[in-house]
């Protein structure tokens, strides 16, 4: 079984006013088929600890380690991380301009299987998946991103994510900026992905909602760059009813 | 719409290659930004020295000072190089030309005093007017009837002394063609290329620089573009030392339409230029220039000019004219000047943008995060960036190959 661990993760970014510390100390590990919710305020850290999975370079990892199976993924490259199994669904996807989402879609496939998908299964494949995310047949021709609404943007992280099958996805906001129709194909696509693949996820969020259709195994509060508490489900009710204050105050006194 | 007449006049300049991908000059169509009310950068009334139709022009090399490179005209380009181009005796014998088979197109030699010569432009340098002073017969290409064509006619044997040639591409009215003018081996070659699109006619040219390493070419299009006509024109130089081609296009009749386009990919010690200029000489006229060029290695330069000029008689004209340069090393330089000429307040568009940045980094990022390798990666990128000249063209098999020739040269990066 796979897991992927995070032990006393220590990461700052280069700003203009000088290095800043942003994840101080973060401890997670996640098994294969677990879904983890982390919930947190505004400028909390939760990005940067996505972007430092990913390998994203502005994000220096001072101290500590991430572990993809005993591997130490820290010392990865980006390309190699996503090889090793890692997968980001980012919170503000990139545009591409001149790169077709069948052209990016199927580098990325081949990249990522060492060799390239037999070509009618995957032609299929992706015709299934972008239908059942209501995609239009259109986007396949259109160029990665470009153009693209908020919704559609999210919306072809995970049509990524169900053909990459990835064994660990970091979904990060992917809920933000969805209506609830789009929300719950959103959120069905995720769950299908972990039926087929049975991958670990890691859900960050600001709100609940989404967590009303992707059930968590775990909940961690994250507040100033750690995880401030965790629990199993029934958190996430009681953040809804209390919000983060509680957390904040704690935060500032310590 | 009603304004005085009042030329003025828009220059800004951009210069190499640290800044990101961001249009540093960008101007929409808008009413305000015609350059007359209120101009986008306050200088209202600013009447130049000397409008660009104002240049002093000549078919004769006699008539221009020896070149200096402080000329408007040549002070981004390495004059030194090609002196035998511009004070030197040419060779302007005719040479071996081959052409693909297209029912209504002639290929023939014609002599000076053919009556299409000196009917599209005239020489505003001493290179250009050089290479009109030595030619002794012109190359013309003459597209009749009324289907669509293609026709390939290329040079691959000019050898490398220096040469003087002339070419006439002739359109008749209601005539459509795509004319493809393949550019490869030696060459030390300046020449005129007159562009002649009668009314209703519709033409592509495209003329491709796939010369030797060592080649240098200087060539000057002249074209002008008769009632209801259009022409869409295509510049794209991979190939050779020194290689600069000049696009400048009339359009002349109303309703006349031009697309000038443009891709360039500079590798190490190349010097790849363009100076396009568009001059709207009658109503209801429209032009769109789009330039992209991508630059690689120590050394490599590209120099874009784009020149619009909206003249009096010009009322309705709609313009827009942008160029992008990608910088994929250190060590490299591209010039990238847009100016904007409006003599009249009654047009519909006019505006100009103008951008050189590296890589964007978050664009590499999100690609590898899909598995796909740095150097993947980075083809991708450089790919997208250019395949919107190359799928505008409007030939598949050219197309195609303009596709595997941009893989060739983004081959050559990684062995660098
Ligand atoms: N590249 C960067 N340069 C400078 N500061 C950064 C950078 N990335 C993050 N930060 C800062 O680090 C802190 C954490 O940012 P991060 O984006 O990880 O928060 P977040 O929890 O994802 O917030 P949100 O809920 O708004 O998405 C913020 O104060 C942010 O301004
Ligand atoms: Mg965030």
């Amino acid at each position: 079984m796979s897991v992927l661990e995070i032990k006393d993760l220590h990461v700052s970014v280069e700003t203009d006013q000088g290095t800043k510390q942003i994840l101080r100390g973060v401890n997670l590990t996640i098994n294969e088929g677990e879904i983890h919710a982390i919930m947190g305020p505004n400028g909390s850290g939760k990005s940067t600890l996505a972007y430092t999975i990913a390998g994203h370079p502005k994000y220096h990892v001072d101290s500590g380690s991430i572990l993809l199976d005993g591997e130490e993924v820290t010392t990865m490259t980006v390309d190699q991380r996503a090889r090793a199994g890692l997968f980001l669904a980012m919170q503000y996807p990139v545009e591409i301009p001149g790169v077709t989402v069948t052209n990016f879609l199927r580098t990325a496939k081949t990249a990522i299987d060492g060799e390239a998908p037999a070509i009618r299964t995957w032609i299929k494949d992706v015709r299934e998946s972008m239908s059942r995310l209501r995609m239009d047949k259109s986007f396949a021709e259109r160029n990665v991103n470009e153009g693209f609404s908020g919704g559609e943007k999210k919306r072809n992280e995970i049509l990524q994510l169900e053909l990459l099958k990835p064994r660990f996805a970091v979904l990060d906001e992917t809920d933000s900026g969805l209506d609830v129709d789009a929300l719950k194909i959103v959120s069905e696509g995720v769950n299908r992905a972990k039926e087929n693949t049975g991958l670990g996820l890691l859900l960050i969020t600001h709100y609940t909602r989404i967590l009303r259709y992707i059930t968590p195994d775990f909940v961690h509060v994250f507040v100033d760059g750690r995880i401030a508490e965790q629990g199993g489900p029934e958190l996430a009710d009681r953040l809804e009813d209390e919000g983060y204050d509680r957390f904040l105050t704690e935060s500032n006194v310590g | 719409m009603s304004a005085a007449p009042t030329p003025t006049h828009v220059s800004p300049t951009q210069e190499s290659a640290v800044t990101p991908t961001v249009p540093t000059t960008e101007a929409m169509p808008t009413e305000e930004q015609h350059g007359i009310k209120e101009h986008s950068d306050g200088r209202f009334g600013f009447v130049p020295v000397q409008t660009r139709s104002g240049r002093f022009k000549s078919v004769n090399v006699a008539d221009f000072a020896p070149v200096t490179g402080r000329e408007a005209v040549w002070k981004l380009s390495p004059v030194a190089k090609f002196t035998d181009l511009t004070a030197g005796d040419l060779d302007g014998s005719t040479y071996q030309v081959d052409s693909t088979p297209s029912a209504d197109v002639t290929v023939a030699w014609v002599d000076r005093t053919d009556p299409r010569i000196g009917t599209a432009g005239a020489p505003e340098e001493r290179a250009a007017a050089n290479a009109w002073t030595s030619f002794e017969q012109a190359l013309a290409i003459t597209v009749g009837g009324e289907e669509a064509k293609e026709i390939t006619v290329s040079r691959a044997h000019l050898g490398s002394a220096p040469r003087g040639a002339h070419t006439i591409i002739e359109a008749k009215p209601f005539s459509q063609a795509v004319v493809i003018l393949e550019n490869v081996g030696e060459a030390r070659l300046t020449e005129n290329v007159e562009i002649i699109l009668g009314d209703s006619a519709n033409l592509t040219v495209v003329t491709l620089q796939e010369w030797n390493d060592g080649a240098v070419h200087l060539a000057n299009h002249f074209a002008t573009i008769g009632r209801d006509a259009r022409l869409k024109h295509i510049v794209v130089s991979l190939g050779g030392s020194i290689v600069r081609v000049n696009p400048s296009v009339r359009l002349a009749g109303s309703g006349s339409d031009t697309e000038l386009l443009g891709l360039y990919f500079a590798d190490a010690g190349q010097h790849l230029e363009q100076q396009v200029y568009v001059n709207h000489d009658a109503p209801n006229s429209r032009s769109r220039v789009t330039y992209k060029g991508a630059l690689q290695g120590k050394g490599a330069r590209t120099v874009w000019i784009g020149d619009v000029l909206i003249g009096r008689q010009a009322a309705g004209t709609d313009s827009y004219e942008q160029n992008r340069n990608l910088v994929l090393t250190e060590g490299t330089r591209a010039d990238s000047i847009p100016n904007l000429e409006i003599e009249t307040g009654d047009i519909k568009g006019a505006g100009h943008a103008s951008a050189t940045g590296r890589f964007d980094d978050e664009q590499l990022f999100y690609l590898q995060s899909r598995g796909i390798t740095e150097e993947e990666a980075r083809r991708l990128v450089v790919r997208g960036f250019l395949i919107e000249i190359v799928q505008q063209i409007g030939s598949p098999a050219l197309e195609d190959r303009l596709q595997a020739a941009i893989e060739a040269e983004l081959r050559g990066t990684e062995e660098k």
